[in-house]
């Protein structure tokens, strides 16, 4: 009986002098730290991917807790909702944030891009970039072995086995960037998502000359420019035979996808469009075409031929 | 138009594969596993053929319903750790326990690391070492050798050589009777595990995978030197009776038990000793020292299998030691 | 006992029973030639012609675009027809100088007999602007300016000329034939560089499986005070510039450091014959040897070939594209790129071609890493490329550069070696890009 009494007095002892010497060394080391960051930190998602571009959720809390306004500042993971929780908890105002998502810009399918060599090394995509031009003959395009796919934390971006290009899902991406940078020939860019997560995109990144591009790929963009001179928004630019579209000028008004001769440009998410209707019996004297009407999609050959004498007065 | 393959070089290959290395080490091991049937019959053949047969099967299943993996039962890994596993333990042991090992060494040491090249210890071993100690008796008692008549009913079983040379370090030479001749000792005409007869066969083996380029000379080559250093230090410190000369004592001590087996054929295993030559020297002289250290003062008197399972946990620290670069002064 | 390299190293098959011994062919003349202007490492060239422009053979057709850069000069006589880009056998986009072939109209100064000039009595200064001006680089592979080489920066001197006869890449045979055929021009090119860098010295280095290429060499270099022959062990890589120097003078080189640090110069037989053409004959780098092999080709050999020569007539020399043929490569099966089309002119960085069956083009199956150790075995710079692939596979960069990645030479022994198949190499060297980068970047910010 002594035995347990003495046990249990020794036990008790050694563990309160523990728990005062412990008190007081976390009183004398204590890190002052502004409480806010902890509060900040439980509204982030807590995935820690990067996205917004500092070390980690916590130190994204710092960051917020320590700037002056919270513009520039985005969790694209937790997107606007997230962003609000924050500023409520600091009391700033958010600004309009336009949720983002990652788009391949490339529709070079199994179809459209013949292979002319078969490649037999690591899969993966910056080994393949650094070895050669590819398993077609497009320096640009899309190489398949799936970098991004690889890369992706939130299971948003899969390789679809019969086109050989990567697909994103809308829903789970967070725009945290992370495919952009695994991608070694910066196809994949970071775009508004658009209302009702609709948007014009053109699905190209070739910059050879239109006819060297067209016969790499039958859904190259040639840089004919029809959609640049189609476009009223003024949202598309030409560089480098590409055509590029501006996303805060685009309005979805859809008329560069009708003008593109080679279907470069996708209007992603939007609903089937209505048939036209049949033209009425009666001939019609054939007007001019009224401004902002539809253009009749030409040939491509012919578009080419045209590019190409345009191209060659420009240089003369 | 003719498609080229294209892929960064180099465009060839030596041939080696795993599956080869395999073989070969199963190739080396067959001249010793013949006098071990020679040795002890029956029991050589039948307890080889369970060991090898559950480990293949229980390898397979893991693999396929478990692991939802294919199958690498083809790599030949599988029916080497057999192989080791059978040469490990005593020919008269129950089927069933045999097959408790093969389980152990299989789906504990090897497939629940992630199967070969992720495992930490040498699986044969970590089988022995859990019958070793679940089942002390039937692992510690050996027939008496007399091939195909070696009788498996009788519980007529011997005392080993090594079990005579702990007696003989506490300055007794009582046991030594049962301590064989040398040249018996190297051919194989004694007793102990499947695996620890014929020093001179299985030397004979380690050697052809040398030439063979399967292992380098570093882990057999320091733990043999290191045991002989030890056995010599401990004869010249005059812990061995009169009648047991150094000279004998440092032949013994390199002969019997799984030294041979164990130097040659288990240390050397691939994915649990070190990549580097001078991490292979040390962990060569590591297992020397800790397994003279347990057959000296130790309970057991064999230490093989510990001293190389403890070495295995050393192996990745033992791997943080770089080798030698192209051009770098010694400082 | 032959003395080699001390660490790693493997031992390929040779295969070079197809073209060894195969009398140097000259190519025909083609029609249409296409000059790439980027031959060699360094800065591309600029052209110096215009459309329109008649040249004659070894007229400058582009001049170096920097210091460590190359000139090139016409191949043939004709008419530019444009300069524009093409694409290389590796699809990615090429600067060249379009031209059609006519006649074959040499410059009057230069010397086109085949009488061995023995003059040596030069100022070493123009012996180096002769090779600078001849645009000769590094004919073993890697297209280093020579004239580079020849100049050590202040504070290195060089002691000793290391000449590589080596030819350690399997199926290679035009080093050997060129040593065979042109013996004593070599001799006098190694004379004339032992001259320009002012050092007594000189070392031939040659693998065993060449020993009438030994013995040839050792009867001309006794005949000339300071040139040795030394018959090196068979082993790969025993051509690459540090493990050469290693087997012949027992130095090697330090980490990051080039041969000049240990008093050395290396440069390839077909090199120093170019030097003893530019300044003997006045003739500048056009042509090189090359060799056409491989098991299923017609007519396997060494073919004399001027630059801008379409590959596909050097192959039609060799008896056509085999039915059979899975893999070319552009230069040995260890180190050369495999190409996705031969529609591609020769140039001076094209040592080879090889035409590899399909049944030995395809790689094995990947299984796991054993931890064999082999290829840290095999290494001849003493990394270990199972750490190295794997940290570039979790895009470790610090901890590659710790390792010492940049001393990787990419000569292939790791993944040769591996029983498991593992692509070590392709890592490695994307893990090198990544880390090359990254140093330039930083050693850019802290200027």
């Amino acid at each position: 009986m002594n035995l347990i009494l003495i046990s249990l007095a020794v036990l008790g002892v050694t563990g309160l002098v523990a728990a005062v010497l412990l008190y007081f060394v976390a009183q004398k080391f204590k890190v002052e730290e502004d409480p806010r960051i902890d509060e900040v930190q439980e509204a982030l998602p807590g995935a820690n991917c990067g996205g917004c571009g500092f070390a980690g959720c916590r130190a994204f809390a710092e960051g917020c807790v320590k700037a002056e306004t919270l513009d520039g500042l985005l969790c694209p993971v937790g997107g606007a909702p997230t962003m609000k929780t924050v500023g409520e908890i600091l009391g700033m105002a958010v600004g309009n944030i336009d949720p983002k998502v990652a788009v391949v810009r490339c529709n070079g399918t199994c179809e459209a891009r013949p292979k002319t060599s078969i490649y037999d090394g690591a899969k993966s995509c910056q080994i393949l970039h650094n070895c050669y031009v590819g398993e077609s003959a497009c320096p640009f395009g899309c190489l398949g072995c799936g970098d991004c796919v690889a890369a992706c934390e939130f299971d948003a971006i899969h390789m679809n086995p019969e086109t050989g290009l990567p697909e994103v899902d809308d829903e789970k991406c967070t725009s945290c960037g992370k495919c952009v940078s695994a991608c070694p020939r910066n196809i994949i860019e970071l775009r508004k998502k658009g209302p009702k997560s609709r948007r014009m995109v053109v699905m190209c990144v070739n910059k050879d000359k239109g006819a060297v591009a067209r016969k790499a790929c039958t859904n190259a963009c040639i840089g004919c420019s029809k959609c640049q001179k189609v476009c009223e928004f003024d949202a598309i630019t030409i560089e480098n035979n590409l055509a590029y579209i501006d996303y805060n000028k685009c309005r979805l008004c859809r008329k560069c996808e009708d003008a593109c001769p080679t279907g470069a440009i996708h209007a992603v998410n939007f609903p089937p469009r209505k048939p036209k209707a049949e033209p009425a019996a009666t001939p019609v004297a054939p007007k001019a075409a009224p401004k902002g009407a539809e253009q009749p999609v030409e040939k491509v050959s012919e578009v080419l031929k045209v590019s190409k004498v345009e191209g060659e007065e420009a240089k003369a | 138009m003719k498609q080229f393959i294209v892929s960064p070089a180099p465009h060839f290959h030596s041939g080696d594969s795993v599956r080869k290395n395999m073989l070969l080490v199963i190739i080396a091991l067959l001249p010793a596993y013949a006098v071990s049937v020679w040795q002890f019959g029956w029991g050589a053949l039948i307890t080889t053929a369970i060991s090898v047969a559950a480990c293949v099967l229980f390898e397979w299943l893991i693999a396929k319903y478990l692991l939802k993996q294919k199958s690498t039962i083809g790599d030949l890994s599988a029916v080497l750790t057999g192989l080791l596993l059978a040469f490990n333990l005593p020919s008269n042991l129950p089927w069933w326990i045999v097959i408790i090992g093969a389980l152990v060494a299989i789906g504990v040491a090897k497939m629940s690391f992630g199967g070969l090249g992720q495992n930490i210890f040498n699986p044969a071993l970590v089988g022995r070492v859990f019958l070793l100690i679940s089942f002390p008796a039937q692992m510690t008692t050996w027939p008496v050798p007399q091939g195909f008549a070696t009788s498996y009913v009788d519980a007529a079983t011997g005392a080993t050589p090594l079990a005579a040379m702990k007696v003989a370090l506490t300055g007794s030479d009582s046991m030594m009777s049962a301590v064989p001749e040398m040249w018996d000792i190297l051919i194989g005409k004694m007793g102990g595990s499947l695996g620890e007869v014929s020093a001179l066969l299985l030397l004979a083996g380690g050697i052809f995978l040398i030439a063979t380029r399967v292992i380098t000379w570093h882990i057999p080559v320091s733990i043999m030197a290191t045991v002989a250093l030890f056995a010599a230090v401990t004869g010249w410190a005059g812990m061995l009776p009169e009648s047991v000369c150094t000279g004998e004592y440092v032949m013994l001590s390199l002969c019997t038990g799984g030294m041979m087996l164990g130097a040659w054929f288990m240390a050397t295993d691939y994915v649990t000793s070190p990549m580097s030559n001078c991490g292979k020297l040390i962990f060569g002289v590591g297992i020397g020292v800790i397994v003279m250290v347990i057959r000296t003062w130790g309970a057991y008197p064999e230490g093989m299998s510990f001293a190389i399972l403890i070495m295995n946990a050393c192996a990745p620290l033992l791997n943080l030691i770089r080798p030698k670069r192209f051009g770098e002064k010694k400082k | 006992m032959k003395s080699t390299f001390r660490i790693g190293g493997v031992h390929p098959h040779d295969n070079k029973q197809y073209s060894v011994h195969q009398p140097i062919t000259e190519c025909p003349l083609p029609t249409k030639a296409i000059i790439p202007l980027v031959q060699h490492i360094g800065a591309p060239a600029q052209a110096v012609v215009e459309k329109g422009q008649k040249v004659k053979v070894g007229e400058l057709i582009a001049k170096a675009g920097g210091f460590v850069s190359a000139n090139i000069h016409a191949p043939f006589s004709g008419t530019i027809t444009k300069i524009d880009t093409t694409i290389d056998a590796w699809g990615m986009k090429m600067p060249a100088i379009f031209m059609d072939v006519e006649g074959d109209e040499w410059l009057e100064t230069i010397d086109r007999s085949n009488d061995i000039v023995r003059k040596l009595d030069y100022e070493p200064k123009a012996i180096i602007d002769k090779v600078q001006e001849a645009g000769i680089v590094g004919l073993g592979g890697a297209c280093f300016p020579t004239h580079v080489k020849l100049m050590p920066p202040p504070g290195k001197t060089a002691e000793v000329l290391i000449v590589n006869g080596v030819e350690c890449e399997p199926y290679l045979t035009c080093d050997h034939q060129l040593m065979l055929e042109k013996g004593e021009e070599i001799i006098i090119g190694i004379q004339l560089l032992m001259r320009a860098l002012n050092i007594q010295k000189a070392i031939i280095g040659i693998e065993a499986n060449k020993p009438d290429a030994i013995q040839h060499m050792t009867a001309l270099a006794s005949k000339v005070l300071g040139i040795e022959v030394k018959a090196l062990k068979l082993k790969y890589p025993q051509g690459g510039e540090k493990q050469l120097i290693d087997a012949c003078i027992r130095r090697q080189v330090p980490s990051g450091a080039l041969p000049i640090e240990v008093g050395a110069v290396v440069d390839n037989v077909a090199t120093i014959y170019a030097v003893y053409e530019a300044v003997q004959k006045n003739k500048p780098l056009i042509s090189r040897v090359m060799t056409v092999t491989g098991k299923s080709l017609a007519k396997p050999g060494n073919y004399d070939v001027r630059f801008g020569t379409p590959l596909t007539e050097v192959v039609a020399l060799a008896g056509g594209v085999p039915e059979d043929t899975g893999k070319v490569i552009g230069g040995g099966p260890m180190m050369g790129r495999a190409m996705s089309n031969i529609d591609m002119p020769s140039n001076k960085r094209v040592s080879g071609l090889l035409f590899l069956p399909e049944a030995e083009s395809m790689r094995e199956e990947i299984t796991n890493c054993v931890r064999c150790g082999k290829c840290v075995g095999a290494c001849p710079m003493g990394l270990e490329p199972w750490l190295l692939s794997k940290q570039a596979w979790h895009s470790m960069w610090d901890e590659m550069e710790d390792h010492n990645i940049m001393d990787c030479i990419e000569c292939g022994c790791c993944q040769f070696t591996c029983p498991s198949h593992l692509p070590l190499l392709d890592y490695v060297r994307m893990g090198k890009a990544k880390v090359g980068g990254l140093i330039r970047a930083r050693q850019a910010a802290n200027k």
